[in-house]
């Protein structure tokens, strides 16, 4: 195996790989439920996600084959990083084709081709708890969970509808798991709720300062909170991949020049290339250029 | 009679743990799916490959277990390989048995901490034959039909009434010779 000299392989220990399994699996008999590890340090820092590379590290084998993206794209420096970091530790096959990886670590994103129930995906999590930013207490917020009393959140939303006219949260829209407990889907685009409803695909989530990961097993629902007089909806930019044309992906608003000019591209980049390679083109293609 | 402490653990420790624990995880993620586990392995007599896969991947020192009579001729290679904290049955984080246990009395967590409840480990006689159940709920697309030789007459009641403890709850997994399976304290266990 080509695994750096002198390493564990996946970086942890067996004992601490261990601790993680037992609270993965408890994890999925308890869909959503947030379960306490003893998150490790990583020699990466907080906020390149230690929580996810842990829960991933605890998962992998050698059979494995890693697909990393941040904010959708593989070539970022913290997916680039996290990918060496497991190609170096654990030797495993890295890819960045969505179809052709068994294990997928993500930052802010689902990828947009449907997950298979042969694959698992790692969401890396700032802050596991739904019910933070309403209620500092721990205590208090493990005892809400228990008593599934989440009348505060619904409270919250309708406020936002009340002032706003619809729900002001476009990342980490909460989502009820199981019809039982109230989930951080981490900073995803509200876009991408719908996608961990019924997903084929495991779901796991780690969150290393705030030492908690949960799960979500295959074919579970997966519900954003709303109201019957206020439906939950998705949003997109109006407009088509800039370099694809598809006109049902998420896309990122690129700046091209100093003259305001604006581009619109798939934010994720598998789904894109994908699609270029397949013949689709958009408005900015070089063969639609060329054309013109 | 045999300590059993003559007997190896897992030839490859890192990766035959890995390959061990992807079992249980494919299995609780897909209630009732059967999974190979712990093919070259040669416990003690009183264990199933699979069983004692199970407790090399998740058992040791931080964990508490307690054994079944019928199991403690393998109590010496279990305290050798894996170091549990002995426990009584209703106080065992992991409770190892081949008769199913009155799931009530063992620690079925709190609201608050439902991931304290205890996991049975049960080994059974045979996984996809025997009596048939359907199961439902989380990891499952439709109703799936789940057959196992070795579980009580009375299981769906008795699982019927560990289900309605949820999230609260006894998570099961099934071991029978190099194959597992697993039933989340989150399925619904209906008869035939
Ligand atoms: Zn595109």
């Amino acid at each position: 195996m080509s695994t750096m000299e002198g390493y564990n392989f996946a970086y942890l220990d067996e004992q601490t790989k261990r601790m993680i399994r037992r609270a993965l699996l408890k994890a999925v008999a308890i869909p959503g439920h947030q379960i306490p590890f003893g998150s490790r340090e990583m020699p990466l820092p907080y906020g390149w996600g230690t929580g996810g590379i842990q829960v991933t590290a605890a998962v992998l084998g050698p059979q494995d084959v890693l697909k990393v993206i941040d904010q959708g794209a593989d070539d970022t420096t913290n997916a680039v990083s996290i990918r060496r970091f497991f190609a170096r530790t654990a030797g495993v096959a890295t890819t960045t084709d969505t179809s052709a990886a068994s294990v997928i670590q993500t930052r802010h994103r689902i990828p947009e081709k449907p997950l298979r129930e042969d694959q698992i995906i790692v969401y890396q999590v700032p802050q596991p708890e739904p019910l933070s930013r309403l209620e500092p207490s721990r205590a208090e917020t493990r005892r809400m969970h228990a008593l599934a009393e989440y009348g505060l959140m619904h409270v919250k939303l309708y406020e936002d509808i009340t002032r706003f006219g619809h729900v002001a949260i476009s990342y980490d829209y909460p989502v009820m798991v199981n019809g039982r407990h109230l989930m951080a889907p981490s900073p995803i685009p509200a876009f991408d709720n719908p996608k961990m409803h019924q997903m084929a695909a495991l779901q796991l989530f780690g969150a290393g300062r705030e030492k908690r990961l949960y799960a979500i097993p295959p074919y579970t629902s997966v519900v954003s909170l709303d109201f019957d007089d206020h439906p939950f909806r998705t949003t997109r930019a109006p407009h088509a991949c800039g370099l694809c044309g598809a006109t049902d992906s998420y896309l990122d608003e690129v700046v091209t020049d100093d003259q305001g000019g604006r581009l619109y591209v798939c934010s994720d980049t598998d789904h894109c290339e994908t699609r270029r390679e397949a013949g689709h083109t958009g408005s900015e293609s070089p063969l639609q250029e060329a054309a013109q | 009679m045999t300590t059993g402490t003559d007997l190896p653990g897992f030839a490859d420790p890192v990766l035959d743990a890995q390959s061990a624990f992807r079992a249980v995880l494919a299995a609780l993620s897909c209630p009732g799916s059967i999974h190979d586990a712990g093919a070259g392995l040669t416990p003690p007599a009183s264990l199933a490959p699979a069983t004692a896969a199970v407790l090399l991947a998740l058992v040791d020192g931080e964990t508490s277990l307690a054994i079944a009579p019928t199991l403690q001729p393998a109590a010496g290679w279990i305290a050798f390989h894996c170091g549990p904290e002995i426990a009584t049955t209703t106080l065992a984080g992991f409770v190892l048995a081949e008769a199913l246990p009155n799931l009530a009395a063992l620690d079925t967590g709190s609201d608050e901490v439902p991931e304290r409840a205890a996991t049975v480990i049960l080994q059974v006689a045979a996984l996809g034959s025997g009596a048939s159940y359907t199961l439902a709920g989380p990891g499952l697309q439709h109703p799936t039909k789940f057959a196992v030789n070795g579980l009580p007459v009375d299981f769906a009641a008795r699982w019927t009434a560990n289900r309605a403890l949820y999230p609260r709850g006894i998570d099961l997994i099934l071991c029978a010779g190099g194959r597992l399976a697993a039933l989340p304290r989150s399925v619904t266990v209906g008869e035939g």
